[in-house]
């Protein structure tokens, strides 16, 4: 069932789901932006449709919503820990379906692997329903299409805005007691069929690995790199923390665990007592992060790429690294390493024969 | 999926033991005795948890019945703070995490284990394991080596290894000492009468280098590179695949090790 409403009916049906849920959505922060006088698209509660910004991609992803950037576990004493798990009400993301997949890849890490389900990002993410956003193509940088995230079908709500009027497909019964009373229409929601840019991903063969890492392009893209890590904060897909304790200023005894977003492009991500660190260089780094998203994710849990082409990372490099023409680059880069492979084994059978 | 089975355990969270006992190894190392029942496998590790300061994997030493032993080397600022506990008192943990060494692979076979530095600290359980169930063995060899005469670990298992393992190579880097050899403890895998052994298994743990090197010195040998075994270490927060800092590849070292086989590592780039 679809619906359609003026923005006067559509805050009343958010003041009704308000009193249910906590709902999320980008709005603009004015002025917070990167560089002076830009503003920065963010996820916040809002309670307003017109606090939605609704055509334009958001800075950071709806991931901190789940899996803040930094979150007390524990409040410790010397003698105990006090569990902090975070105690929520049910929740509304308004997302696009790039965004609702970034989700799938999370709850891979954060539900499945290992041994263990992880109870602080469980109890939130379970009560999580999406009001998939309207998405006109994408922007510049985006490449769902290629990644195969343009689809889903993970969402309680559809909603496209328009200037006067907002249409809302309704995919869960539980919500049709919103829209009592509101005049039906025949909104659809339509999923995105062509970016403006198209990915080729590498085919890459386990054994192909060594000879992948000494590619030439990761020194090139390594010796543009600042190793700020920004492609990693703004990444809907990325999961990456680490534990930090800090003591309180008026009781040095006392204190929280907390857990904060880490970066696998930070020099000491994975630095040990001692001082013992893998990954050194900044090419290191890169090409850590780019097999992950396009190659190792996909490997272990024998699924999709973790990927989801949101194309965040390119928006908010510094350097101007696009990850986009650096994934077609690497694609062409493993395709002469094959045919020369292939060249190899041909000759060598041709003069064996 | 795993989500039903955990609902209510919160497995982040650090449970209290008691410091039974603290015994110092050398100026750097102090074996750290935890009264404990819980069932550890050689190979395995808990993170070691203290309020204000953090948490770090440590593997266990020393699996008994009623204890179990962590060595520590004084490295970093949870082992510093470590070595100011005092028998009595309470250190928070959580484990055990990882995987173990294959026990029922190595059933009836020939075993050489060949550790450097702390690396002994991860295969002492394992080897304490051997000592009192030789019989599952066809022989065992025990390569170790230590920087100088102030590092070295274990004095009395070291003996006791002597006399009843088939073979055990001991050794100094810089010095020169009796019982010991010089040099590094990868030069004298040679010296195991490898040709003779139809059958066997090796088990590698130490520092990065020495394992490259020791690796380095298997190709040369051309032994099974399929029968190697390593220990890896790496950095880690949550010792339960979640956090991402021991990642190499498609593994991670907390859960799919941190015992691997060779050629399950062997196309991971780090």
């Amino acid at each position: 069932m679809a619906f359609s409403l003026n923005y006067q009916k559509i805050d009343d049906i958010l003041a009704k789901l308000s009193s249910d849920y906590d709902i999320y959505a980008p709005v603009r922060l004015v002025g917070e932006g990167k560089f002076s006088a830009t503003d920065r698209i963010q996820y916040d509660k809002i309670t307003r449709a017109e606090q939605i910004v609704y055509n334009e991609k958001s800075d950071f992803s709806p991931r901190e919503i789940i899996s803040p950037i930094t979150q007390t576990l524990f409040y410790f004493t010397e003698n105990e820990f006090i569990e902090n798990l975070p105690e929520s009400r049910s929740i509304i993301i308004f997302a696009r379906p790039c965004d609702i997949n970034a989700f799938k890849r999370l709850d891979k890490i954060f539900l499945e692997n290992g041994d263990f389900a992880d109870s602080y990002y469980k109890s939130r993410r379970d009560k999580v329903h999406f009001a998939l956003l309207d998405c006109k193509g994408g922007w510049e940088s985006c490449f769902c299409v290629s990644m195969g995230t343009n689809k889903t079908s993970d969402y309680s709500l559809a909603v496209n805005f328009n200037s006067k009027t907002v249409e809302i497909e309704v995919n869960d019964s539980s919500f049709n007691k919103y829209f009592n009373d509101i005049k039906q229409c025949s909104y659809q929601y339509n999923f995105v069929k062509k970016n403006k840019i198209e990915v080729e991903l590498p085919e890459i063969r386990p054994e192909q690995i060594e000879k992948i890492s000494d590619l030439q392009i990761w020194q090139e893209y390594g010796q543009r790199c600042k190793s700020c890590g920004s492609c990693t904060a703004v990444c809907p897909s990325c999961s990456c923390f680490t534990t930090r304790d800090i003591s309180y200023k008026e009781n040095k005894k006392a204190g929280e665990r907390r857990r904060v977003w880490a970066s696998c492009l930070h020099p000491d991500f994975t630095e040990m007592a001692g001082g013992h660190s893998y990954r050194e260089t900044a090419a290191a780094r890169i090409r850590f992060r780019t097999l992950h998203k396009i190659y190792d994710y996909k490997k272990r849990f024998d699924t999709v790429n973790m990927c989801v082409g949101c194309g965040r990372c390119t928006d908010t490099c510094t350097q101007l690294i696009s990850f986009a023409t650096l994934l077609n680059r690497l694609s062409q880069e493993i395709k002469k390493l094959s045919v020369l492979e292939e060249g190899v084994e041909y000759v060598s059978k041709s003069s064996s024969s | 999926m795993c989500q039903n089975q955990v609902a209510a355990k919160n497995h982040l969270k650090p449970i209290a033991y008691q410091v039974e006992q603290i015994i110092r190894q050398t100026a750097q190392e102090y074996i750290f005795r935890i009264t404990c029942s819980e069932e550890v496998k050689p190979g395995q590790f808990y993170e070691i948890s203290l309020p204000k300061v953090g948490e770090a994997p440590i593997s266990v030493s020393s699996i008994t019945a009623n204890y179990l032993e962590f060595t520590i080397r004084k490295v970093g600022k949870l082992t510093n703070y470590t070595f100011q506990l005092k028998a009595g008192d309470t250190i928070f943990m959580r484990g055990p995490y990882g995987n173990n060494f294959p026990l029922e692979k190595f059933k009836g076979g020939n075993l050489i284990v060949l550790a450097g530095g702390t690396g002994f600290c991860a295969v002492n359980s394992l080897l304490e394991y051997y000592y009192q169930n030789y019989n599952q063995l066809k022989s065992l060899y025990f390569l170790t080596g230590f920087r100088n005469q102030a590092s070295i670990l274990y004095q009395n298992r070291l003996a006791a290894y002597q006399a009843k393992f088939t073979q055990t190579i001991y050794c100094l880097d810089e010095e020169v000492k009796a019982g010991f050899k010089q040099g590094f403890v990868t030069d004298y895998l040679k010296e195991l009468p490898l040709n003779k052994l139809q059958d066997y298994y090796l088990v590698i743990v130490g520092p990065q280098p020495m394992m490259d090197a020791a690796l380095k010195e298997c190709k040369q040998l051309n032994l099974a590179l399929e029968k190697i075994w390593f220990s890896l270490e790496r950095r880690m927060s949550c010792g339960i695949g979640k956090c991402g800092h021991c990642k190499i590849g498609d593994k991670y070292v907390c859960v799919d090790g941190p015992v691997f086989n060779y050629s399950a590592i062997k196309n991971l780039i780090d």
